[in-house]
């Protein structure tokens, strides 16, 4: 958990953390969706500056969003290396054995890494500053009009919702069975890969088992409070849409426009 | 002495905005063949204290030593194994650590992933069910389809059959009824007085203390605060009271009883067969 900065949430009350979870999931998508299909730097450089300015909005340490390209930073730099290489149109300018450093490849790699910590940081802006419960209400409202269709909308967002909660708690049981299993001489560090198998299962093993049991209690629990899936919820938090929302989508949607016509 | 800590701190997650100091300047010593009982108001540290003494943590600062062997910050984490073997921690419902096929290699795990053979293994297993009070031919069964308290006594049985000095529980009591708590308590009792076990109890049970424990240490918010026989410390009734601890059930009901006949209040009985000496020496005066 530590050091995984992706889908974590940081509490505030910066302008960016109040807006509503919606308009900023449809601005992220918008912004998302610009950067690939964008082919010149001058958008580019106004999506990262875009970027910026929502990053101080956040009022989160600028170093939470550097950190949170350390995971994908392996990934970007071999995109880059691949591009870089691969790529033979342009102008060669130095050559190495059966590869060919050119102008074009060295652009595309720097576009490609540049499209790849956008995406990394538009997401983490959003799950920095909206509450899981609030992202997964987001998700059903914008997910509403599937319910046509006879998608189960709020059974999927309930899934969803049932999942980011148990994320700690999950956590937390498998460091207590680790500790446990530590006391009884487990030490994942060492030993031939044989043990380290069986090592494995003596945490997989409780896991499921307190995995299945704790399902089983909360399908309990959700029963006797009434439960009943496919019938029409509403719900105790009420997502608010502001004039501020309505201007923040008209901004993506007027930069996305442009950007593409351009 | 088998457990010594010198001003041992703990801090959780140091250097995050998240910091928690919950262990704070703690110096304690707990002597070999001790029945010592750890109270304290639920988040006071005990089990940070505990989790110190099987080498699970090490300490923030300060230098907690386990028979001989000093764990301080700068200690590798490869040289800890061999300390767990000789403090077994259970803890608080220990049943969930049990993954095996039959009761039999559960409790083999423990001894073999500390270089035991699978022989030896296999007759510490015989040796230590009886202990747990569970008849020899459970050994064959799954672990799974057993009742919530011999899974209990199978999970303690796979931390014995490591042949620890000292036996650390962690609230043992937890979930079981009455019958049950008593059972699995003369386990503990059996295992102090019969195997020379040092035995260091956890929990919020001060009858379960008074009735069991020779000595007690109290922590209150990531402190040693008392430290002394549970007649000493029961003593202090003002000081208990501010850590949040209550006084056992036949002591509170002695106050009552004092109370309404004007008697002194000091040197509260504290378990029932005190409470039934101190009223009938009452009874006999008047």
């Amino acid at each position: 958990m530590n050091g995984i900065i992706i889908g974590q949430y940081l509490p505030g009350f910066s302008l960016w953390h109040r807006l509503d979870p919606r308009a900023k999931i449809i601005t992220s998508s918008i912004f998302i969706v610009a950067c690939f299909l964008i082919h010149s730097w001058p958008f580019m450089l106004l999506i990262v500056f875009l970027e910026l300015i929502a990053m101080r909005l956040t009022k989160i340490p600028f170093s939470y969003f550097v950190r949170s390209l350390k995971p994908i930073l392996f990934f970007i730099v071999l995109t880059v290396l691949l591009q870089v290489m691969f790529t033979n149109s342009g102008t060669p300018l130095i050559n190495i054995g059966f590869f060919q450093i050119t102008d074009e490849g060295l652009n595309r790699g720097g576009f490609m890494a540049l499209r790849l910590a956008i995406v990394v940081i538009i997401s983490t802006l959003l799950t920095l500053t909206t509450k899981p419960a609030d992202l997964t209400l987001a998700l059903e409202s914008l997910m509403s009009p599937l319910r046509k269709i006879k998608f189960p909308v709020s059974e999927l967002a309930l899934m969803i919702s049932i999942a980011l909660r148990f994320v700690p708690t999950l956590f937390s049981e498998t460091q207590k069975i680790l500790k446990s299993q530590a006391s009884r001489g487990v030490d994942i560090t060492e030993g031939k890969i044989k043990d380290k198998i069986s090592q494995l299962i003596s945490l997989l093993v409780p896991l499921f088992i307190m995995s299945f049991k704790r399902a089983d209690e909360l399908a309990n629990a959700m029963e006797v409070r009434g439960y009943v899936p496919g019938k029409r919820r509403t719900s105790i938090n009420v997502l608010n849409w502001k004039p501020a929302d309505t201007l923040l989508i008209f901004i993506a949607i007027f930069i996305f426009v442009v950007a593409i016509i351009f | 002495m088998v457990v010594k800590f010198e001003s041992v701190s703990h801090t959780y997650n140091l250097g995050t905005p998240m910091e928690q100091r919950v262990l704070k300047e703690v110096n304690l010593k707990i002597e070999s063949g001790q029945y010592i009982a750890v109270v304290g108001h639920t988040g006071s540290g005990k089990s940070t204290l505990i989790q110190h003494m099987n080498a699970l943590l090490k300490p923030t600062s300060g230098t907690v030593t386990i028979q001989e062997k000093s764990i301080s910050a700068s200690i590798k984490t490869k040289n800890l194994k061999a300390i767990r073997q000789k403090v077994g921690l259970v803890f608080q419902f220990p049943e969930y650590q049990l993954f095996e096929e039959t009761v039999e290699k559960d409790i083999m795990f423990g001894p073999m992933n500390y270089g035991v053979s699978q022989d030896e293994a296999r007759k510490r297993a015989a040796e230590v069910i009886p202990i747990v009070g569970l008849e020899a031919d459970i050994l064959q069964h799954s672990p799974f389809n057993l009742s919530g308290g011999q899974m209990r006594r199978v999970a303690i049985a796979g931390i014995l059959a490591m042949e620890p000095d000292v036996l650390i529980l962690d609230e043992p009591t937890a979930g079981l009824d009455p019958k049950g708590q008593r059972e699995i308590m003369k386990i503990f009792e059996d295992l102090h007085k019969n195997y020379q076990k040092t035995i260091i109890l956890v929990s919020h049970d001060m009858d379960l203390v008074c009735q069991y424990a020779q000595q007690m240490i109290v922590m209150h918010r990531g402190e040693v605060k008392l430290q002394g026989t549970p007649k000493e410390v029961f003593e202090q009734v003002e000081l208990l009271n501010e850590c949040g601890i209550t006084l056992p059930i036949p002591a509170r009901n002695y106050q009552h009883f004092a109370e309404k006949f004007g008697l002194s209040m000091s040197s509260l009985p504290l378990t029932v067969t005190e409470f039934v000496e101190k009223v009938t020496e009452v009874a006999e005066r008047s």
